[in-house]
């Protein structure tokens, strides 16, 4: 399947640093904040502007946890499962998500609507468990609490 | 904005902005991540639209500083000049305290800190209980600053150790300097930085590089990410210093993705410091040249590794490689490269300003200075703290963080991140510092100390640290790959019931075949955790393996709800807590909870008002 990419976009993205292959996870970095995950054809593209195989950009592109090769929901939740927040019940948070949401960590609802992530550490430690809803930090989560909270963030989504 | 030409000229800079501050009337407000999160924005929009809707804007300034530290208490509103420590504030707060306070100097008694031994209402922070014992030098001043704004920096004597080291130290000074400190790398390997530095310097070959090491993936460790979001000009000086000793023209800022708050204050941080000619050539007139570029990680635990994070660097997959030849002598881009975590950078200005005797009359004698803990887990007062080296559990547990939540028993310390190990409550009266730490199985790590309660499963803990890393294994070497893989795959099974006692002799083995024969650091401390565990709550590990029952209650497999009827008064508040359905009952009757929906969170065991709920 073909991507329906404007490759324009990732043309700029790489103008601006040249071809530094230093900056080749910047580049991705920005790409897929433009396009929410990397398209097959901005990698290709990324690959023959650095002149590096197209192997090693996917290479770097799968290494790193940050990059997406497919599309993401509309809403990313993201709950953290770093050591403060697991002793403090983040997996009971993340399993109450999972089955609020139909859908395992990692994976996305069927329309699209959301992504459920897991991160290592946020770094929000002292609020454990922490569950961001696209970048919005929750702290002090509780299973119960997750629900309420997702239809809220709906509503707020919805309102504006 | 200024270009200061000379370190005279920012002498005088400094003077002028110290005349500035005056004793008007400031309201600080945490803007770090942490209490934001708690509504910190809320807070400071209320602020802004309060003073504007009054017309205070020239009497009352709202300022957003960096983290205050005491993160459980967020968000945090300090009032200046009085210095009025309010905590826990809330967006309707807002108006009493510009009116009361700001403006009349009168203290809002609902949102000042109780001590909970004495009952008494603390107005000053520094007369808080988790203040009092501490030793703030490094992480002090955040709250005093605005991240993002270098004229702040400067008045509290920012860059004073850049000049005083520009204009009177020659580079090998500054080493002997560091050298005599007795600093030691913050990032956990606590290597002596002076000596690093003199390694680096001595190697042949140009350009040299400077890494900060700003990928602080330990989980439960926050200090770096604090550091960087509220003073990242300390961060800059430290390295400016560290450039000119070493002889580095390039300097690289290796930040974690999951930090984006941190990036974008480095950023504004770096263009300032151009601006006002600190970075760039010829610095202060000195000669010396100087650039910082910052890299954003791509989520990668192991790019903490200096090597691994090297790699990244170059925009490669960061993956470690054998260290025969050190990375002063060959790191990036095979030049030597000096790197430094950031609360290592953090501490080089302050030993240059107040001098390597005044250094090592703090802490102890093998590990001097302070050192940055993040407390958090199953305490009462979470946040960072900053104590002299030499300091005890005991004291960080009870004076500063208040003791254990909910009144409940201390079980375990966790330090050290995934390579650190669990210490166990018998032991707490251990001075704290790196050689006290390794001797315990443990290792400071960057300082992220999970307390745990007596709720907290010692198996499960090691479970969670090794599923965690063979998630984050680069896959390169086999003894670090197989070996987690391994161990999980046996944790799996002692944590459902399906354990047997030759296992344990089998986790041991793997972890010595890890420890001696991984590529990195990562995989040789790796089994840290559950070596630590087995050895002091070896045991629990039997509980699980021959009676087949979890004490704490938190190994899923092991455990069961249910509903004692003679209890149950039917009120519904399991049933409507619980995220599976699977309760059910009538209003007012015995409610039943359906195991094949049960997910065991544990929703309905909190929430039961009349202990109807057991767990088993």
């Amino acid at each position: 399947m073909k991507d329906e990419v404007d490759i324009s976009k990732v043309e700029s993205i790489i103008d601006v640093y040249g071809s530094d292959r230093e900056m080749l996870i910047t580049m991705l970095h920005e790409i897929q904040a433009e396009y929410g995950y990397l398209p097959r054809d901005a990698m290709v593209l990324v690959s023959s502007r650095l002149d590096l195989p197209v192997g090693q950009v996917y290479g770097v592109a799968t290494f790193y946890k940050a990059f997406n090769l497919s599309p993401k929901g509309r809403h990313q939740i993201c709950v953290c499962l770093g050591t403060a927040c697991h002793v403090r019940g983040a997996s009971e948070v993340l399993q109450s998500l999972e089955n609020t949401l139909g859908i395992r960590r990692g994976e996305s609802t069927e329309d699209l609507e959301f992504s459920l992530e897991t991160v290592n550490c946020l770094g929000a430690c002292a609020l454990g468990p922490v569950v961001t809803i696209d970048g919005e930090y929750h702290g002090n989560m509780t299973p119960a609490k997750v629900k309420t909270l997702l239809d809220n963030h709906l509503q707020e989504g919805d309102g504006v | 904005m200024r270009c200061l030409l000379s370190t005279e000229d920012l002498s005088e800079a400094r003077r002028s902005l110290e005349e500035k501050g005056g004793d008007r009337v400031r309201i600080m407000v945490c803007g770090d991540t942490g209490c934001l999160a708690l509504g910190g924005a809320e807070v400071r929009r209320a602020l802004d639209e309060e003073v504007q809707k009054r017309g205070l804007a020239g009497r009352v300034e709202v300022l957003s500083t960096g983290c205050h530290g005491f993160c459980e208490r967020g968000p945090i509103v300090v009032v200046k000049p009085q210095d009025v420590f309010y905590q826990r504030v809330k967006a309707e707060d807002v108006p009493r305290i510009v009116e009361l306070t700001a403006l009349r100097g009168e203290v809002i008694d609902e949102l000042l800190y109780v001590d909970p031994r004495s009952g008494e209402r603390v107005v000053q922070e520094e007369k808080v209980d988790f203040y009092r014992s501490q030793k703030r030098i490094i992480i002090g001043e955040i709250d005093r600053i605005r991240p993002g704004e270098i004229e702040d920096y400067i008045a509290i004597g920012g860059y004073a150790a850049l000049v005083r080291v520009l204009e009177e130290m020659g580079p090998e000074e500054v080493i002997d300097e560091l050298k005599r400190s007795g600093l030691r790398g913050r990032g956990g390997g606590g290597f002596p930085t002076g000596r690093k530095w003199e390694l680096c310097r001595s190697a042949a070959g140009q350009p040299k590089y400077v890494i900060c090491n700003a990928d602080e993936g330990d989980p439960g460790a926050y200090m770096d990410r604090s550091l960087l979001e509220g003073n990242p000009h300390r961060i800059l000086e430290g390295m400016l210093i560290g450039a000119y000793a070493i002889g580095s023209e390039q300097g690289y800022i290796y930040v974690r993705n999951e930090y984006p708050l941190a990036i974008e204050n480095l950023h504004m941080a770096i263009k300032q410091a151009k601006e006002w000619g600190l970075l760039g050539n010829d610095i202060l007139g000195s000669g010396l040249n100087f650039r910082v570029k910052v890299v954003r990680g791509g989520g990668a635990f192991v790019c903490g590794e200096s090597t691994a994070l090297m790699a990244s660097v170059e925009g490669k997959r960061g993956e470690p490689r054998p260290k025969h030849v050190h990375t002063v002598e060959s790191g990036l881009w095979n030049h030597p490269t000096n790197l430094n975590n950031v609360e290592t950078w953090a501490n080089v200005p302050t030993i240059i300003n107040r001098g390597a005797e005044w250094y090592r009359t703090i802490g102890t004698e093998n590990s001097p200075g302070t050192k940055i803990f993040s407390m958090v887990g199953n305490i009462n007062n979470t946040g960072l703290v900053e104590v002299p080296m030499g300091t005890t559990f005991d004291q960080m547990i009870y004076e500063i963080g208040g003791g254990i939540r909910g009144g409940k028993r201390l079980k375990a310390i966790q330090i050290g991140g995934p390579s650190g190990g669990c210490i166990p409550a018998e032991l707490t009266g251990t001075k704290i510092d790196f050689d006290a730490l390794r001797e315990l199985g443990s290792m400071m790590g960057s300082g992220g100390m999970i307390v745990m309660d007596e709720d907290t499963c010692m198996v499960d803990i090691a479970r969670y640290f090794v599923e965690f890393l063979k998630e984050e294994s680069c896959g390169k070497c086999t003894p670090c790959r197989e070996g987690l893989y391994q161990m999980g795959e046996i944790l799996r099974d002692i944590t459902s019931g399906r354990g047997e006692e030759r296992q344990l002799d089998l986790l041991q083995e793997l972890a010595r075949v890890m420890r001696d024969a991984s590529l990195c650091a990562l995989g040789q401390t790796a089994a840290n955790p559950v070596m630590s565990t087995i050895r002091y709550f070896r045991d629990e590990y039997m509980e699980h393996i021959t009676g087949k029952r979890c004490p704490a209650g938190i190994c899923r497999d092991l455990i069961s709800y249910s509903i004692d009827p003679e209890k149950c008064t039917g009120c519904g508040r399991c049933a409507r807590a619980c995220p599976a359905d699977a309760i059910s009952g009538g209003k007012g009757e015995p409610h039943e909870i359906d195991l094949a929906k049960c997910i065991k969170c544990g929703s309905c065991y909190t929430t039961c008002k009349f202990d109807a709920v057991m767990k088993v």
